[in-house]
């Protein structure tokens, strides 16, 4: 446990992504914010780290490792229980050649056909490891390892909003037009964060996630009512 | 919504966005918290016109806009130092700075460029009534999020005010001046001001840090650099991050970083090595090596320097960070305090 400058307090569990720690993070996590603190703004689950961001002036401006080594072990000392219920996320995706840009580069990257690619992207059991880079962009664990496959060498400037991609033994869900190195397996219609919902995004830390394959025309029904097209 | 009361913008400036004091609660769905870049210039200037201190305001970004007023407006400008005009049935007056101004219906502010500091912040009375999103109504550039449709102002924009703002610019500045003699004229400000707060004032500026969490990751040459030499302000800065110009840092050991959260004054170093200092735009987590945290106390003084201007990372303890964080707030807490017998009433908020 460290200070991350004077205003956050940074908890490393491992210095490697490791699947076991992580749902243990997440766990962690939920626990914390459920309590409410009112001297705690944001905890922060990562993929091996988890940040805590306090208000300096509720603390009277002291330390604030103490307080949130307690609070921790409060929540350890409790078992974690009430968090228990790990949300089960569905989400459609169809994963035809118009959208699923890479599937053919993935397919001879890795040896196998195109539709093993996208049966084994789809059987994968993913969970969100981290919500970043971007609000609402989860970084899913769990992909098939067959599928590991580096970023792209050169970054697309503008991945369609809603594509899902993958990378280095991971799954990205990209929320907006923004830059992107991962490999496209194709495009959900939901839309993946909306700061107007109850729920603004999609995909929170800890959730466990099933893709579920749809054709063009459920994809355009989907985007219609989702107001995603 | 005709009859709202509002402030019609004539010209927007170059980056004039909605500002609070930040959107907290969401980074762990990757929403960062945004606000104020100098958040204490808000927070003054929103006690200036009686406001509790976590209302919207305008962030003004060098030069700024023009507004034209829709009825009485009680408004204070603070953070960068300009020579803004008011403009006064077809007259022309300087309108102060660091202290409330009332203005009317058919009234102009005219904001160029500021002689010292990078972001002026201005307050009006009951404060910009954008809708909230998340719990706050700061703009979020990048996710084109809060504020006016998530994006900066722009020319014929109308900004929402509280609803009895007109009522309450009058009802405030009489409270301001009841006790003076009557001026001759149209009394427009008071006769005090309060002292502008985060201005650097030599070059280079000092920022003071506290250690990172890959510190140990440098070479002892990249650590006397980083703290010895001073970097000069890149072009490429915005509200997201500063970039730094200057000695590049080498890791003593390279290797990827696993992502982890970031916070707001982290300064990490990608693989070209030269430090990025992250602002309150920044990304929820990354994968660069942090070398060092700018203390909390530092950040709205760097937001006051414009790309080209030099700063000298100094080091710092963490309890030294801390004290300075809380001289600053009860600073703050002193100007607030004095604003408030001004106004005579001790707990005029919103």
């Amino acid at each position: 446990m460290q200070a991350l400058g004077d205003a956050a307090v940074l908890i490393e569990f491992a210095d490697h992504l490791d699947l076991s720690v992580n749902t243990r993070i997440q766990e962690l996590a939920k626990a914390i914010r459920h309590r409410h603190m009112p001297w705690i703004l944001d905890v922060v689950p990562a993929l091996a780290t988890l940040a805590v961001h306090v208000d300096p002036i509720s603390l009277g401006f002291g330390d604030p490792i103490e307080p949130v080594r307690n609070l921790l072990t409060q929540c350890l000392d409790e078992g974690l229980t009430h968090t228990r219920s790990t949300r089960q996320v569905r989400i459609p995706i169809c994963y035809e050649t118009e959208f699923g840009l890479d599937l053919e580069d993935i397919s001879q990257r890795t040896g196998l056909s195109v539709e093993e690619v996208v049966q084994r992207h789809q059987h994968s059991e993913f969970m969100v490891l981290m919500v970043g880079f971007a609000p609402g962009h989860p970084y899913l664990g769990g992909l098939a390892p067959s599928l590991s496959v580096p970023r792209r060498s050169a970054p697309r400037v503008k991945m369609p909003c809603g594509s899902v991609a993958i990378a280095n033994a991971q799954c990205v869900v990209y929320p907006f037009e923004i830059p992107g190195g991962w490999s496209v397996v194709g495009r959900t219609p939901l839309r993946v964060f909306d700061a107007s919902r109850r729920q603004p995004s999609l995909f929170e830390p800890g959730d466990q996630v099933r893709f579920e394959r749809i054709d063009r025309g459920g994809f355009d029904a989907l985007a219609r009512k989702e107001g995603t097209q | 919504m005709t009859g709202a009361a509002c402030v019609l913008v004539e010209r927007p400036g170059m980056l004039t966005t909605v500002q609070d004091c930040g959107r907290h609660g969401w980074q762990h769905v990757g929403v960062v918290p945004s606000g104020a870049m100098d958040c204490g210039s808000l927070q003054l200037a929103n006690a200036l016109v009686g406001n509790s201190l976590d209302l919207a305001g305008l962030e003004i970004t060098l030069r700024g806009p023009t507004l034209l007023f829709q009825g009485a407006t009680l408004l204070a400008l603070t953070g960068a130092q300009h020579d803004a005009r008011l403009t006064l049935d077809g007259r022309e007056m300087p309108c102060p700075l660091n202290r409330p101004v009332l203005l009317h219906a058919g009234d102009r502010l005219t904001i160029d460029q500021p002689r010292h500091g990078f972001r002026a912040y201005l307050a009006i009375a009951g404060g910009i009534d954008v809708t909230p999103l998340l719990g706050s109504r700061c703009t979020y550039l990048a996710a084109a999020m809060g504020g006016v449709e998530g994006r900066a102002l722009k020319k014929g924009d109308s900004l929402p005010l509280a609803g009895d703002a007109y009522a309450l610019a009058q009802a405030r500045f009489d409270q301001l001046t009841r006790d003076s003699a009557p001026a001759t004229g149209q009394r427009r400000s008071v006769r005090w001001s309060v002292a502008p707060r985060s201005l650097p004032c030599d070059e280079p500026t000092v920022v003071r840090c506290v250690d990172g969490h890959h510190r140990h990751l440098f070479t002892p040459e990249a650590l006397a650099a980083f703290e010895a030499g001073s970097y000069r302000i890149s072009p490429q800065s915005n509200r997201m991050g500063y970039r730094m110009l200057g000695a590049r840092l080498e890791r003593a050991r390279p290797g990827d970083i696993l992502s982890e959260p970031t916070a707001l004054g982290t300064v990490q170093v990608p693989a070209d090595g030269l430090p990025i200092v992250l602002m309150a735009d920044h990304q929820t987590t990354g994968g660069y090596a942090k070398i060092a945290e700018v203390a909390a106390a530092d950040i709205g003084r760097l937001a006051q320097l414009r790309p080209g201007q030099e700063v000298r990372f100094v080091r710092c303890t963490l309890p030294e960070a801390r004290a300075l964080a809380q001289a600053q707030h009860q600073a703050l807490q002193v100007a607030v305090q004095a604003i408030r017998l001004k106004y005579n009433a001790p707990t005029a908020g919103h």
